[in-house]
């Protein structure tokens, strides 16, 4: 590799940013001064595949740019490509992929304000116009229209981002334009965010099993987390095992939260027997599908227990290094868990020696950047990697070669907490919880026009009706969304549709994340269709084509008939199907082949366009 | 006489291809297989001397037992695999891809493409008069070679030709996401400011003659370009001792571009700089 640089040079700031994070410059090739050092060191990267081998640490290397300036400039792309031996060109593909990086200028403080699914119902459109015209040019603001910022039960939201030593951020929501303008101009004055369990209207009751801590523990303190149960489902799985953890949770029953409903335990099983080593572990916290918050709320209320469940995890797996992708856009998720991954190194519940067993687990935190593809398993891996967070094809699969093409067993944060009431209650008694095909309890994140939006946990098996019920359903439903912007619309009338994986699927629908959103006849449905191809435009990794283009098209079409009805919009209907069909057919991953079911199901199920 | 390497011998996977046996060795992809069978699939961004993105899709095939279709391209046989390759199914999705790619990109030098619209009946036209182009000015910015990315159809083989897998020079990215994603060098510079080390590779794979000679680029421009007056003559390169081969396109006793066999068992069709474009010595006549 030779790798060639312009002439753009970092100032200190953008210097000190880097330095920070990868300590200071060895040799005069990296950017130390020339005086310190023998001439011969002008010559190359004292890195060299060393160097290389932090390829991983370019992700947060922009982040500590963008954190410290507001935005990456050539010069300071070019001196974290030195320090890394990563060629420039790769490294702009990488920081050009996130809606949260600027290679242009712009003002320190970012207003990310959400214009999504159940923030547009609650009046975005109005919150955001209200915030220019109060901010107007040369403010120091810079306001951006965001998808789902995943605080839908408090609808309208906006999170202010303010570049600077230390970044600081504020979350306003419910969002006013006076609110929102304070959190932007003074993020540290703005007031305080109220406590996760606010979030949870179930918060305290006693059958609570997923989140009976939320609202409970003190999030910050782990001997809180250990007084109310913490840290014996890592002991019993010391007790039996790592064979035996993956027999306990496979006899459980547990599937993937995350959407895709895989078996865990078959998962688990295929990474532990992979000959090839290190094994990872990933927890997949990139929660952007509009209208879904849980994993929020539970790393917001409760961050021990996604400690603990990692653990475990890494545990029967064979894996000795956890990474925890985080979205970006969770400021307090991730103080709250940086503080909980400190203390339990701590105090010997990660390190070197968890718990006196012999086993040395660790967990690193990882920043997402603001593109919803990086949920997609191994997008984010590319995207830890330090690549741009493109899917990659499968087969192979993670469990044979995933992060660092190494075996790799990856959850979503509600799949892992699922694995400490396992371990405490056992299989047996966890699987009687829910249906026969669907076990457990599960999280559902209710939004829209209800009463009481939030996270509620059910068991499976409970109706539609009967979740929307205790969340206060307003009257004139006219359309329930489940799943989020991947999933599916059903009528008002179909609200007996049990909650597991296989009612919904025997109903034509999808369970997806856990998403319920709820919208009256005031929101008109075509309106939403269009905010639901546009996220899908916006979001398309660009890879393949009939998602980088056939997104733009469906866009197209939306917008033609937005306001045509029957035999006016049948033409462009007709092509809406077509295209949709080729995506699902032939894009390479999820994204692409779920992005039109939503807009389909509005139009078969809701008859959108009639 | 050039050796070709035989390799240790691979096992023969069986597997069925339209109903009928066929026999593949182990590792081929399904691609490989249905060339052998003689079935004809489209591709853009497979190429011969490089691992396909799999990224245009235009190969798809339905496989048994598979939710979705899947890249022939990219997948590896399997023993006992069934594969169709002209079900109603993989067509749809075939001629969709064209379209869409067909209503974007400027697809006039893309070869074989306008057979496949017709084979395929694919409209273009019917995403209407204001579908979104990528709407790109071809960049001019060194005398070599022309990046006109309206003809770019994101294949990422010139990405894969510059980094990894063949020069290592890694002058060249895709950057920005989705629709808005293009191929630049960084900070979207001219190439004269970037790493690029003129080598040609890219424009050795491009499928879409969207990197092109300049000479190619200014005579098409002039309406000059006669590909069917074009004499192709492949020699040896006369610079160093590797012994490159080079093709030599000539056209009215003039060099109009040089490209490489891609079956050289060494170099597979990449070249340096001075194999490529230093040829105007020999027609310098004075």
């Amino acid at each position: 590799m030779d790798l060639h640089f312009g002439d753009s040079k970092p100032t200190d700031d953008e210097r000190a940013a880097v330095d920070a994070l990868l300590g200071p410059p060895e040799s005069s090739w990296e950017g130390a001064a020339r005086d310190e050092m023998q001439a011969a060191d002008l010559r190359w990267a004292r890195g060299g595949r060393a160097a290389r081998d932090r390829r991983d640490l370019l992700l947060p290397g922009l982040h500590a740019i963008n954190d410290r300036i507001g935005w990456i400039s050539d010069g300071a792309l070019d001196y974290l490509c030195r320090r890394l031996t990563v060629p420039p060109a790769e490294a702009y593909g990488v920081a050009t992929f996130y809606a949260m990086f600027s290679v242009k200028p712009r003002p320190a403080t970012v207003l990310h304000v959400c214009t999504d699914l159940a923030c547009t119902a609650a009046g975005a459109s109005d919150l955001c116009a209200g915030i220019e015209a109060r901010l107007g040019p040369g403010s120091g603001v810079h306001v951006e229209r965001s998808p789902c910022l995943g605080l839908c039960e408090r609808a309208p939201a906006a999170l202010a981002i303010k570049a600077g030593e230390p970044v600081r951020t504020a979350v306003s929501a419910p969002a006013t334009v006076h609110e929102a303008v304070l959190a932007a101009s003074a993020p540290d004055s703005a007031r305080e965010e109220p406590p996760a369990a606010l979030a949870v209207p179930q918060a305290g009751e006693e059958e609570l099993v997923l989140l009976r801590r939320v609202g409970v523990v003190d999030p910050s303190s782990l001997d809180d987390y250990r007084a109310h149960g913490g840290y014996t489902a890592l002991r019993r799985a010391f007790e039996l095992g790592p064979a035996g953890v993956i027999r306990e949770v496979t006899d459980s029953g547990l599937v993937g939260r995350g959407g895709a409903a895989f078996p865990t335990g078959r998962k688990w099983q295929a990474t532990a027997s992979q000959p090839d080593h290190p094994h990872y572990l990933v927890c997949n916290a990139d929660e952007s599908e509009p209208g879904t918050f849980k994993d929020r709320v539970l790393m917001e209320g409760d961050p021990y227990a996604l400690v603990e469940a990692m653990t475990i995890a890494g545990y029967a797996t064979g894996a000795h290094r956890g990474f925890l992708y985080l979205r970006g856009e969770y400021p307090r998720a991730l103080r709250r868990l940086e503080h909980a991954i400190t203390r339990a190194r701590a105090r010997g519940f990660l390190g070197e020696d968890v718990l006196g067993q012999g086993y040395a687990f660790d967990i690193e935190i990882r920043r997402g950047a603001g593109a919803y593809i990086c949920g997609e398993e191994t997008a984010l891996f590319n995207s830890i990697e330090g690549y741009r967070g493109e899917p990659r094809a499968k087969p192979p699969f993670p469990v044979e070669k995933g992060l660092f093409g190494k075996p790799t067993v990856e959850n979503n944060v509600e799949t892992l907490v699922n694995v400490l009431p396992i371990l405490t209650m056992g299989a047996p008694a966890y699987a009687a919880i829910g249906t026969e095909r669907s076990t457990g309890p599960k999280l559902f994140c209710v939004s829209g026009s209800v009463d009481r939006p939030g996270v509620y946990e059910l068991p499976f098996g409970a109706t539609l009706g009967e979740l929307l019920a205790k969340a206060g359903v307003r009257e004139r439903l006219r359309a329930v969304l489940l799943g989020g912007a991947a999933g599916g619309f059903v009528r008002p009338d179909e609200l007996d549709i049990p909650l597991t994986f296989e009612g919904t699927r025997e109903a034509g629908t999808t369970l997806g994340s856990g998403v319920v959103m709820a919208f009256d006849d005031t929101v008109p449905l075509p309106q939403l269709l269009l905010r639901i191809a546009e996220f899908f435009r916006d979001e398309s990794c660009g890879q393949c084509v009939p998602c980088r283009v056939g997104t733009v098209r469906q866009e197209e079409a939306l917008h033609r008939i937005a306001e045509r009805t029957g035999a006016a919009a049948a033409e462009d209907i007709a092509l809406l199907r077509e295209v949709g069909r080729a995506m699902r057919d032939a894009s390479i991953c999820g994204l692409g082949q779920t992005a039109w079911n939503a807009v389909e199901s509005a139009i078969d199920r809701l008859g959108a366009y009639k | 006489m050039t050796v070709t390497p035989l390799g240790i011998p691979r096992r023969l996977l069986e597997f069925t291809i339209d109903g009928e046996p066929v026999r593949a060795p182990e590792g081929s992809t399904i691609l490989d297989a249905c060339r052998a069978a003689g079935k004809d699939v489209p591709t853009l961004c497979q190429g011969d001397t490089l691992t396909p993105k799999n990224a245009c899709r235009v190969c798809v095939v339905e496989v048994e037992g598979s939710r979705t279709l899947v890249p022939a391209c990219s997948r590896k046989a399997e023993p006992g695999m069934e594969v169709r390759t002209g079900t109603e199914r993989a067509r749809h999705s075939r001629k969709i891809v064209l379209e869409l790619l067909a209503s974007s990109v400027d697809l006039s030098t893309t070869p074989k493409v306008a057979d496949w619209i017709k084979e395929y009946e694919a409209k273009p036209d019917r995403f209407g008069p204001d579908a979104a182009r990528l709407d790109e000015e071809p960049r001019v910015d060194n005398d070599l070679y022309v990046r006109d990315y309206d003809k770019c159809i994101l294949c990422y083989k010139c990405v894969d030709a510059c980094g990894d897998q063949w020069q290592n020079t890694f002058a060249i990215s895709v950057v920005g996401r989705g629709f808005d994603a293009r191929i630049a060098v960084e900070h979207d510079a001219a190439l004269t400011d970037s790493a690029c080390v003129y080598c040609g590779n890219c424009i050795e794979v491009c499928p879409t003659g969207a990197l092109s000679f300049k000479s190619e680029f200014d005579m098409r421009a002039a309406g000059t370009w006669q590909e069917s007056e074009q004499t192709e003559t492949t020699t040896v390169c006369a610079y160093c001792g590797v012994g490159c081969n080079l093709t030599l396109h000539v056209q009215d006793n003039e060099i109009v571009k040089v490209t490489s066999p891609h079956d050289n068992p060494v170099t597979h069709g990449n070249l340096c700089i001075k194999g490529r474009f230093g040829y105007q010595h020999v027609q310098n006549r004075d």
